[in-house]
């Protein structure tokens, strides 16, 4: 969030209520904010240099922010940094099907299974917007696409799992190897 | 009896327990499942799955060897083969992923084609041509061969000539297969926003979740069987949008 507020303050000076609101209108009204981080994220720029305000005093209402040069330089380095080497994401649907393989009982054929259903359905949902509003704004447009193709991604992701734990099943069980430690870091 | 009051009532396409075999390997093995009228149905499933063999049965392509498949009140899977053709040729429209044009005729002759075979003058087929073709973004490509066109324009033509007949139902089995997929959304959006302005039935066939996910009901299709069968979509989205 820190770098989406430099953005909409290299447009020019704002009140905190007033990047809320741009922020979320940006994001195609899909992600709400709290006007509360909001002042927090400001407070942390300020405090690193990045933005500066207006003295108003304990009002933070009434607090102007303005970017600084530093801050300017910040977000045109974000802006085209890819993201950071790192380990894959915790997401939490990997998490589960990881977690299904370990739990006595359960099919985990049947777990992909209703995620696949339910991923399917969101995307029925999504793509419903498209159709129900033939001029979409461009945030939201980009919104709508931008879930598509990550709930897309997600389908095709346990389509391969699926077919892997069906090919694991046919397998004879073997006994447990020695414990592998792996660390999975992607490299830019 | 060749006639069954719920059908006719409720459901223009029903399939009971529909089984189809090839030699010993068996595609369908007993499914069952209903489309309403201009419903916009998704059969999904993997490759193999048992899901073209389906919509072929569907739309009295195939003769399945056990189970009933009924069509507006009308038992289609005992009619004869040339009963089935007029059907195919009057009230369904088809899309596939290749092959279904002819390369050598211009974009206006293959939609105006199934017109003039189901006797319709010249003039007017070709006007009715002309105006689909412009529906589909493509009134000025109707002069060129289609073998001479793009992947999306020439499946554009498809989705044009299936329209143009009117029919009640379209079978589409994979309509994007073969396009990138930015072109497959644009051809899933005119062939799903056309067919819902029309009141025309779809059933389309696909692996690909982005195309079902045009549809308002999914049903899944694994080694011969349904698996399970997506009601239509909801309005849950949790984004601050949907309360505008």
């Amino acid at each position: 969030m820190r770098h989406a507020l430099l953005a909409l303050l290299s447009g020019g000076p704002k009140y905190g209520m007033q990047l809320k609101e741009e922020y979320e209108g940006a994001t195609g009204d899909a992600w709400p904010l709290n006007v509360g981080q909001v002042y927090t994220t400001l407070q942390r720029l300020e405090r690193d240099g990045l933005v500066e305000s207006n003295d108003a005093g304990e009002d933070e209402r009434q607090r102007d922010y303005r970017i600084t040069g530093r801050g300017q330089t910040e977000l045109e380095n974000w802006l085209t940094t890819p993201p950071g080497p790192g380990s894959p994401p915790r997401d939490e649907l990997t998490t589960k099907v990881l977690v299904a393989l370990r739990v006595p009982g359960v099919d985990v054929h049947d777990v992909i299974q209703a995620h696949r259903r339910q991923i399917v359905e969101l995307m029925q949902q999504w793509t419903g917007f498209k159709q129900e509003e033939a001029e979409l704004d461009l945030p939201f447009a980009l919104m709508v696409e931008a879930e598509l193709a990550r709930l897309q991604a997600v389908v095709k992701w346990l389509d391969v799992a699926d077919r892997h734990v069906r090919r694991a099943a046919k397998k004879p069980a073997q006994a447990p190897g020695p414990k592998l430690r792996r660390r999975v870091v992607v490299r830019s | 009896m060749n006639r069954s009051p719920v059908v006719t009532r409720v459901h223009l396409i029903e399939a009971r327990d529909v089984a189809k075999s090839f030699g010993r390997t068996p595609a369908l093995r007993g499914v069952s499942v209903t489309v309403s009228p201009g419903e916009i149905l998704a059969v999904m499933g993997p490759s193999g799955s048992g899901k073209s063999t389906l919509l072929h049965c569907l739309a009295g392509i195939f003769v399945p060897d056990l189970g009933e498949v009924w069509f507006d009140g009308q038992r289609l899977d005992t009619l004869g083969e040339a009963e089935r053709t007029r059907l195919r040729r009057t009230a369904f429209g088809f899309v596939f992923q290749f092959g279904q044009l002819v390369p050598e005729l211009t974009a206006a002759d293959n939609v105006a084609l199934p017109l003039l075979l189901n006797r319709v003058r010249r003039r007017v087929a070709y006007k009715t041509a002309g105006t689909w073709l412009d529906r589909l973004g493509i009134g000025d490509k109707g002069a060129n061969r289609t073998g001479e066109l793009s992947g999306g324009e020439a499946q554009r033509v498809a989705v044009a000539r299936a329209l143009a007949l009117a029919p009640k139902v379209i079978f589409a089995d994979e309509p994007t297969g073969s396009l990138d997929s930015l072109t497959g959304v644009k051809v899933m959006d005119l062939l799903t926003g056309l067919a819902r302005e029309a009141g025309t039935t779809v059933v389309l066939v696909t692996h690909d979740a982005q195309v079902a996910a045009y549809a308002g009901r999914v049903v899944m299709v694994r080694d011969g069987l349904v698996s399970g069968d997506l009601g239509a979509a909801g309005e849950q989205v949790s984004v601050a949008k949907s309360a505008k």
